[in-house]
């Protein structure tokens, strides 16, 4: 099988350590995976905010990226529920007919990262290590749009070490909700503050999510309120080892 | 008592002041909590849920197919029945059908059932215009209206007010309106309760004249329903000699066999009850009354004119999604600037007014973080978060030919993400930036990352509240071509 990683474009310009997180992860689970460097984002950022013309050119660089690959995987939630539910809504409206079939040939190859572990490659235990408390947010596309379940937690209960702690309201979106942060940043921050405050309702010492973005919104509320809470992706969890620590 | 939605601000300047209002986040939080755990729970014991949302979908589907023949089939079993079958193309048609019917009646006063449409086109206002008072008799639209105060939830219009303002409202303006409330008054449920018994009995049995709307409208039997929870819809409906009917002509359903469905998805989704305790039908005209129905169109032909937003138009008025919604739960209705609110007035209001139009309705479809609580909810399966999106795209297209600062930026992003080796041109521009402000930036953030400074605008937007970590000195894709491949 041949395997890409789309490491998204918030991850490759602000958080790298993820995308280097997937590639241990995988390696270490015997799957060679390629990072195609034509890669740039899934455009959801325009998508979401009602751009949808200019949608179209990054549309059809993630299909021509990412042709020829059995399996795209994605530390994000939201990405693949991007190029899993938008990318034909934005092919039909290029008119372009290739655009189309590209699009109905990758778009079901997207596997948010915990489907791929435990669907595809039929793994739990990861053999992680990560000896701290830790409360995880499962983000609204993960939960919703893609319907992860609860096999983020099942991941996160195999891991060595980790006590992991329930987070009150947990299925409460967090505010971020990508242009929405900036263009009602008031009401944004709210829900964010109520997500910060059942954060540290858990007690916990790290709040993980699979989804950067959220975290990002989450994170900079903790940072900004000197909770001491940090933030981090469920892919740098799962890369832990023993070893590393 | 005649406060109106006209001139409501955008969307985040209504949503900044009711965010600072205390009291009204506390009232909000706590009745949608209560109200969302009871509609969870009883959702619950139905086991086949699923397959009842994806009926009530496909009626409602079916309904909007052939709209014209359903309506045509209703307004003959109607009229068979001895009840008159007026159209109205917008509310101001609407209205002075209603007024008209009144003055032939020489009637000065009309009872009112609660009604979504009524207040959709602004009845009550029309009709005062007209010298004719209107009284609302549920128990909170009688709350808003006598506290010259605007609904702020679709089932729960005085969902924002708490007991004690209640009871304020009461001793302080129940007089004026009739009968006044008693002196010891206090704020128990029961009391308020009781004194507004009181208080609408008066009005119940002296009216000549009752409008209500209706749920649902049975197109084989021309039968409309009323589902309610307080009995005063009753009175309204069989008491007066003179009963309209104003009814949106989506609120068909072809067959009683049809309605079954419903009855079962509303209650559950909109009270939290397995049944709701009043079910009022009625069919045509009945001995001693004169029966008229109002079929209004206001908008909903151009909704259902738009291919992804027509499913709008399945929505029973329920209120699940209100109930379920992170940003209704803080803003409160008012914001949404509509009598209908929440993440259905986010898609409603543009459907029916149009988008392009105004800066009022073109902020609705922004007006959610697209977490998508509502879709799952939703007793007819309306994807809000699909038609918010849609929506966005037909504001963005309007506003095409004027381009602001974000359109300008959407446009850069998109040539910048069109090409990797323009990102990777980006990125190292961030890399150097990165390099400096690690150096310099003071804050660190928890786990250790160098934290920006607060940003000038537009990023104050982001970073007025929030920490943003310097960006990092290597992009992933520039690590990958140094190391990651091995």
């Amino acid at each position: 099988m041949k395997v890409a990683v789309q490491v998204t474009c918030i991850n490759d310009t602000m958080f790298p350590d993820t995308g280097k997180a997937v590639f241990t992860l995988l390696r270490r689970l015997g799957v060679e995976a390629d990072f195609p460097a034509a890669q740039t984002c899934c455009a959801q950022p325009m998508v979401n905010t009602g751009y949808l013309d200019e949608a179209v050119p990054v549309v059809r660089n993630f299909v021509d990226a990412f042709a020829g690959y059995d399996a795209i995987v994605t530390p994000s939630g939201s990405c693949a529920g991007s190029a899993r539910h938008q990318h034909s809504i934005v092919a039909r409206r290029s008119g372009d007919a290739r655009l189309r079939e590209a699009v109905a040939r990758t778009s079901p190859k997207v596997y948010e990262l915990t489907e791929f572990l435990v669907d595809v490659l039929g793994v739990t235990d990861v053999g992680a290590y990560f000896p701290h408390r830790v409360t995880y947010h499962p983000t609204c596309h993960s939960l919703r749009m893609l319907g992860v379940g609860d096999r983020p937690l099942r991941l996160l209960r195999e891991v060595r070490g980790l006590d992991l702690v329930e987070l009150p309201a947990a299925t409460e979106c967090c505010g971020f909700g990508g242009t929405f942060a900036v263009k009602n940043a008031e009401t944004s921050t709210a829900m964010g503050a109520d997500k910060a405050r059942h954060v540290l309702e858990a007690g916990a010492e790290v709040l993980v999510a699979g989804d950067n973005s959220c975290l990002l919104h989450i994170g900079g509320l903790l940072s900004r309120q000197r909770t001491g809470v940090r933030v981090m992706h469920l892919a740098e969890v799962l890369a832990g080892t023993e070893d590393a620590a | 008592m005649s406060a109106t939605f006209v001139g409501m601000p955008a969307f985040p300047k209504a949503a900044r002041e009711a965010l600072s209002d205390t009291q009204l986040r506390r009232n909000l939080a706590h009745a949608t909590g209560t109200i969302r755990a009871k509609r969870a729970a009883v959702v619950g014991e139905v086991d086949d849920w699923e397959e009842l949302r994806l009926a009530g979908a496909a009626i409602k589907d079916n309904v909007l197919r052939h709209l014209d023949e359903h309506l045509l089939r209703l307004e003959k079993s109607l009229t068979d029945r001895g009840a008159t079958v007026h159209w109205a193309r917008d509310a101001a048609e609407a209205c002075e059908i209603v007024a008209s019917i009144a003055r032939q009646h020489a009637v000065d006063e009309v009872v009112k059932v609660k009604s979504m449409a009524t207040q959709e086109i602004g009845l009550n206002e029309a009709l005062a215009a007209q010298g004719i008072t209107a009284w609302e008799t549920d128990l909170a639209e009688l709350i808003v209206q006598l506290g010259d105060d605007l609904p702020s939830h679709i089932l729960v219009p005085a969902i924002h007010r708490n007991r004690a303002e209640i009871r304020e409202i009461f001793r302080s303006r129940m007089a004026a309106a009739g009968r006044p409330a008693p002196d010891d008054l206090s704020d128990r449920p029961a009391e308020l309760a009781g004194a507004a018994r009181l208080h609408l009995r008066e009005k119940f049995l002296r009216a000549r004249m009752a409008v209500s709307g209706a749920n649902f409208a049975v197109a084989e039997s021309g039968t409309l329903v009323v589902v309610e929870s307080e009995g005063n819809g009753r009175m309204c409906l069989t008491l007066p000699e003179v009963l309209v009917s104003v009814v949106g002509i989506e609120k068909i359903v072809p067959t009683w066999s049809d309605l079954d469905v419903f009855l079962q998805l509303l209650p559950r989704s909109s009270t939290g009850e397995r049944m709701n305790p009043y079910t009022s039908t009625w069919s045509g005209s009945t001995e001693g009354q004169e029966a008229h129905v109002v079929l209004l169109d206001n908008g909903r032909t151009r909704a259902l004119a738009d291919e992804v937003g027509r499913q709008a138009l399945r929505c029973i008025r329920c209120s699940a999604c209100l109930n379920v919604c992170p940003v209704y739960e803080r803003t409160g209705g008012h914001a949404y600037g509509s009598v209908y609110p929440g993440p259905i007035g986010a898609i409603l209001n543009p459907l029916l007014r149009g988008t392009g139009v105004d800066e009022q309705t073109d902020s609705l479809p922004y007006a959610s973080s697209l977490c998508g609580a509502c879709f799952d909810a939703c007793p007819v399966r309306i994807d809000i978060p699909e038609v918010l999106v849609h929506l966005r795209a037909k504001v963005v297209d309007a506003h095409r030919s004027s381009p602001k600062a974000e359109a300008v930026a959407m446009k850069s992003a998109s040539w910048v993400l069109a090409d990797a080796r323009r990102l990777n041109w980006a990125e190292r521009g961030m890399g150097l930036a990165g390099r400096v402000l690690n150096r310099v930036g003071r804050k660190v953030m928890p786990g250790g990352r160098r934290a920006l400074g607060r940003l000038p605008w537009p990023g104050s937007l982001w970073s007025n509240a929030r920490d943003v970590p310097a960006p990092p000195v290597e992009s992933f894709r520039s690590w990958w071509r140094r190391e990651g491949r091995r």
